[in-house]
């Protein structure tokens, strides 16, 4: 009787070991295949820093470049469109960009390193949008509307240094890429000054 | 031929399949109109993997040339255009099939006891359809495919610490591209079709061990005759799979005539913008995904945060899942329940559509309001079901099932 005991315990203690043997290498195996999934190296090469141009950007102009496949917002902004971005406060969510979603340069009322150039990733926080440049007035919009992004998918707006309106479906200001100005007409996205 | 039969039934009893599942398997008889969209909601599932497979044959999935290759099918290859719009109108029809099987398991309370796991194992197909949609719509490569793709996989990005990751493991690359649309053929093509297909034979399977419910919801295995057959049920084959075909003819009939004449449906089927090649670095003025997800899509844009939409919109689609444990009511069919039953039922129908209009237009303020107070009510019919179900003032259900003229 003890011995039939003894064997049935060692046979689910057996069958045990085998089940949790089993369960861990399945797990492991099954980690090449969703690392497989993962952006691979060439992917991740092609986010290499770009550098772009801004001697041909007229002020009030809007350029778009690709960095990462995704839409990079240079905007060389007038006077008066600086203007605006001081006085306006009271309609944005996140005025003084204290949300991190700039690099620590960034974080000021123009969200930039030198006032009169905008660069941003043209993503809408939302859901990934890509908003349109609408730098005027514009009734369609709403009367405390200045200029900025309007996004066309969720209708989220955001004025011209890419901050948020309040109570809009982007839960965040418009991220600023990590940048800098390698000579006066020559800037560089996707790398901080070193 | 019978000596044939009886060597391979020897070896596997094919005939006894045939006698359980057809001819000696017994189905209520009063089954009505809403009773046809199971098996032709099966007929387009073959359908779909037919005409797949012949697309696959000149498509590309590869960014640089799937959009050309769509086109190469709809112009070059000899009835390429048939078999594209049996496709992408298939799957239009295999949504409003699916809707309009949801709604009479809803009406007649086909999700309840016995029937819960047939229920549970449906929403998994309905998941996994929806799935499947998303990602076949990928394919053609063209502005909304694109865009509403991006929309889509940023929702898992609104998940906390984990999201941003998640997505970026999903897509393969910080933005959708080629290695997106690489491993969504992939999904589409071989993966979610084999999910579907085991899905779907336990959906039967589960079927086929409690029997189908009727418009009266009586379960007319509890009625037998001296020979152990329901008294109110009659063999599948012969009976219902003439009754099917019939359903099919016109089903069939219907659907042809859309996909000669109608394929686009006037941009519900396929989208204008689609006939566009994505562009990354430019959003169209404005994204909606196909009308099938536009209910959803309005419960995500009811919600004025991110996270907040995105749980809405995974709740909606959770929350049917609890249908059997929801409705407390031991009274199945929609003819014996109580007023408040069928005003809820309308209501929550009435709302659906609504969102299905809603998240279909551009966003205004009304709009808006109407989202939010449709997303209410769609909610309010699970919270209302489940407080009013249990005392709820039933008529009496008969001992066998009635039949109307």
């Amino acid at each position: 009787m003890s011995d039939n005991n003894n064997s049935s315990n060692r046979r689910n203690f057996l069958t045990n070991v085998t089940k949790v043997v089993g369960g861990v290498g399945a797990i492991f195996a099954a980690i090449p295949f969703l690392s497989s999934m993962s952006p691979s190296e060439k992917t991740k090469m092609a986010g290499a820093p770009i550098e772009i141009d801004i001697s041909a950007i007229q002020p009030g102009a809007f350029k778009i470049v690709e960095w990462r496949g995704k839409p990079v917002w240079i905007v060389h902004r007038t006077t008066e469109m600086l203007e605006k971005i001081k006085n306006d406060a009271e309609h944005l969510a996140d005025p003084k960009s204290d949300e991190e979603y700039q690099p620590q340069y960034a974080q000021n009322k123009f969200r930039s390193v030198k006032p009169e150039y905008l660069v941003l990733v043209g993503v809408c926080t939302h859901l990934g949008c890509s908003p349109l440049y609408k730098p005027g007035e514009n009734k369609d919009l709403g009367l405390e509307w200045k200029g900025g992004f309007f996004c066309p998918c969720h209708g989220s707006k955001f004025d011209l240094s890419g901050r948020v309106y309040k109570a809009m479906p982007a839960p965040y200001n418009l991220e600023v890429p990590p940048y800098y100005f390698a000579s006066e007409t020559k800037l560089v996205v996707g790398e901080d000054k070193t | 031929m019978s000596k044939f039969i009886t060597w391979i039934d020897e070896r596997l009893p094919v005939s006894n399949f045939v006698k359980n599942h057809l001819s000696e398997y017994y189905a209520p008889k009063n089954f009505n109109f809403f009773y046809f969209f199971g098996s032709l909601a099966l007929f387009v599932f073959i359908m779909q993997i037919i005409t797949g497979i012949f697309l696959t044959i000149n498509y590309k999935p590869d960014a640089a040339s799937a959009f050309a290759s769509v086109e190469y099918i709809m112009r070059d290859v000899e009835w390429g255009w048939l078999i594209r719009y049996m496709h992408s109108t298939g799957a239009s029809f295999f949504f409003i099939i699916i809707y309009l099987h949801m709604l009479r398991a809803l009406m007649y309370g086909s999700y309840k006891k016995p029937r819960e796991l047939l229920w549970l194992f449906g929403m998994f197909i309905f998941v996994l359809l929806m799935a499947e949609a998303f990602m076949g719509y990928l394919l053609p490569w063209g502005q909304m495919s694109y865009w509403g793709a991006q929309v889509i996989i940023s929702l898992f990005g609104a998940i906390p610490f984990v999201g941003e990751s998640l997505a970026l493991w999903i897509r393969g690359d910080y933005v959708i591209s080629d290695a997106t649309l690489n491993r969504f053929f992939a999904f589409h093509v071989i993966a979610l079709p084999l999910l579907l297909f085991a899905v779907i034979y336990l959906h039967i399977a589960a079927l086929h061990t409690v029997g189908s419910n009727n418009p009266d919801g009586v379960e007319i295995k509890q009625n037998k005759d001296k020979d152990g057959k329901p008294v109110d049920g009659i063999p599948f084959h012969p009976y219902y799979t003439v009754k099917d075909i019939f359903g099919l003819a016109v089903f069939l009939t219907i659907f042809m005539f859309v996909v000669f004449f109608l394929p686009e449906f006037g941009g519900f089927f396929l989208e204008k913008d689609n006939f566009v090649p994505a562009d990354p670095l430019k959003t169209p003025e404005h994204i909606v995904p196909v009308w099938y997800f536009t209910p959803f899509y309005a419960i995500l844009r009811a919600i004025p945060d991110k996270l907040g939409g995105v749980l809405a919109m995974g709740l909606a689609i959770f929350v049917l899942f609890l249908m059997p444990w929801l409705d407390r009511c031991k009274v199945k069919s929609i003819r014996y329940r109580s007023l408040t039953y069928k005003i809820l039922l309308i209501s929550f129908v009435i709302s659906f559509i609504g969102l299905g209009y809603i998240g279909m237009k551009a966003p205004t303020p009304i709009l808006t309001i109407l989202g939010r107070l449709f997303t209410l009510v769609y909610f309010g019919f699970f919270v209302l079901l489940y407080l009013t179900s249990k005392n709820e003032k039933t008529k009496p259900v008969p001992e066998r099932v009635t039949m109307h003229e």
